[in-house]
């Protein structure tokens, strides 16, 4: 067996998802080789090259591959994909992006946002917004696989001593053209790499009150997220969104601050370790799969919240 | 130019989803089913770009047993011209939808394809990247804008951290997210006037395209319960349990 990991990164730095798809390749076994596409990405593939475990860096620099383009990528993978048993990326928009085009053209099926590895053909996903569980097993020469990066532990960064080899890159599809992002320019770490994550519903009533959980996420290092109501209100951006159509996170701490607890929320976060629910309606039923819940104003508990945690106490 | 929307027929967003006692997948019968959300988003786009007048027709495709053609009624009063219906009875995996749309698209050949990005059943989110591949055409996935240009579309992504823009060759196909538009109520006027749009059935043999599933689902199980619901008194209980008995803070 042999699996291709394609590293997520912004050619800078590799993205935390990578070493927990990294993770995921060593669950199914053999030698992992893995593909850092970019431009001026040679830092990149020297970090590629320290992970625990990693066979091969490949390195393909090219301009068609500054901004990762599904049509340009799937191009340079299709060129080494026969040399492998597997192919996994992380179940992020990057690998959402890329991988379902690169299985259509080698004509085998995806499987996608796996969250266990039963045996090198056989995966567990989750389905219905993770109400349900899904074992399946592929048959096709080629896995073509997204990991769940939650679901898997970090490979270490360090301990690896790989080789970097440079391969060539068949050249831009002319399909499509990056014109420009605008990326949210935070302090506070990603949602889905953070330990702690405090997220805000309908129940923050608006943009302005979510000022609160900024506050409390600075004391706790905290990310701050959103359920879907909240985005949808217009409250904060939707790359706040935590569920089933949004991020998936399982930090140490998640904080569910006026969020009644909608299926499709509760399938973005229900596996984070400790879990807190701050409702002013007892009834939610996000004090069900809550370890601590308080019921009351939220407008009350959380700048009470942050008064306690300014104080000193603890470990 | 016409467009090409593909509609699936899923479990409403508001059914709480049982699993089947045997393990052989989740229970259907007797369940609300409705459109998949984000395919209404894709009808939405479809039928705004058609009342700005880029568009001259919209087909709405949809696959699976009889039952798929209410789905396809729920588009044609949202605003969709025409109906078409693959009808099966064999489980449609994503790669087997991607094959019978690419067959669609060679009879329609329309120049733009919106499909949503995922369905909230089995959540692959795969067959609209699968279909730009299967025909050689640009992709633009997970869309919150869409400004149709002159033999290309510029189409905002949402991606982790932000937005991206990317410039798309048409003809393409354009996923949709959440906050491309808010799809409408058809109103009782287009409901009646949707019973009189035509829905041509075939089937993935008419269109020669093996439509077996690929991947073998070997069980379908509940997921681990969470135990929770205690219930705190004050905010310094909360601080003292985070700190000394969770030990997360």
């Amino acid at each position: 067996m042999r699996v291709l990991v394609l590293a997520e990164h912004d050619n800078k730095a590799l993205k935390p998802a990578t070493l927990n798809t990294m993770a995921a390749a060593q669950a199914i076994g053999g030698e992992i080789d893995l593909l850092v596409a970019g431009q001026g990405c040679d830092g990149v593939a020297q970090a590629a090259s320290k992970i625990a475990g990693v066979k091969k860096v490949l390195m393909a620099a090219d301009p068609a591959y500054a901004h990762p383009l599904a049509e340009d990528l799937a191009k340079l993978i299709l060129t080494l994909a026969k040399g492998y048993s597997h192919l996994l990326a992380p179940a992020t928009t990057f690998g959402k992006n890329v991988m379902p085009r690169i299985a259509a053209l080698l004509d085998v099926a995806q499987i996608s946002d796996i969250s266990a590895v039963v045996a090198p053909d056989t995966f567990r996903r989750p389905i219905y917004a993770g109400n349900a569980i899904s074992t399946v097993q592929s048959s096709d020469a080629i896995k073509v696989v997204t990991v769940r990066a939650t679901a898997f532990p970090a490979a270490p960064a360090s301990g690896g001593n790989a080789v970097v080899e440079k391969i060539a890159a068949p050249g831009a599809s002319g399909l499509a053209r990056y014109v420009g992002s605008e990326l949210a320019a935070s302090a506070r770490p990603e949602l889905t790499a953070a330990r702690v994550v405090i997220s805000g519903g309908r129940g923050m009533q608006s943009s302005e009150n979510f000022k609160l959980l900024e506050s409390l996420a600075d004391k706790l290092g905290a990310a701050v997220g959103a359920s879907r109501a909240a985005v949808d209100a217009g409250f904060v951006p939707n790359d706040f969104q935590v569920g089933q159509t949004g991020k998936i996170v399982a930090p140490e701490l998640y904080i569910a601050v006026g969020i009644s607890g909608a299926i499709q929320h509760l399938a973005g976060m229900k596996d984070s370790k400790v879990i807190v629910a701050i409702n002013k309606d007892e009834e939610a039923p996000i004090f069900q799969i809550a370890d601590y819940g308080l019921v009351g104003d939220l407008f009350q508990i959380v700048p009470a919240l942050d008064k306690a945690l300014a104080k000193p106490g603890g470990n | 130019m016409k467009v090409l929307v593909a509609v699936k027929r899923v479990i409403d967003f508001n059914v709480k989803v049982r699993v089947k006692p045997d393990g052989t997948g989740v229970e259907t019968s007797n369940v609300k089913m409705s459109m998949n959300p984000f395919d209404e988003i894709a009808v939405e786009a479809a039928v705004r770009l058609k009342e700005a007048g880029k568009v001259t027709e919209i087909v709405a495709v949809s696959m699976g047993n009889q039952s798929c053609q209410e789905t396809i009624r729920t588009a044609l009063a949202m605003g969709a011209d025409r109906g078409l219906h693959v009808l099966t009875d064999i489980e449609l995996q994503p790669l087997a939808v991607a094959k019978l749309l690419q067959a669609i698209v060679a009879k329609e050949q329309p120049l733009l394809a919106i499909l949503g990005k995922q369905a909230i059943d089995d959540d692959c989110n795969q067959t609209g990247q699968m279909l730009a591949a299967l025909l050689g055409w640009a992709q633009a996935t997970f869309a919150s804008k869409l400004v149709l240009g002159d033999g290309s579309a510029d189409v905002t992504r949402e991606i982790d951290g932000g937005l991206e823009t990317v410039a798309v060759k048409l003809p393409a196909v354009v996923t949709t997210d959440l906050r491309l538009n808010e799809p409408r109520y058809a109103s009782l006027p287009n409901i009646m006037k949707a019973k009189k749009k035509t829905i041509e059935q075939t089937t993935p043999e008419t269109l020669g395209v093996d439509a077996a599933p690929r991947l073998k689902i070997l069980k379908v199980e509940e997921p681990q319960k969470r135990q929770g619901g205690r219930k705190l008194a004050s905010v310094e209980e909360l601080v003292d349990k985070l700190r000394n008995e969770a030990r997360v803070i």
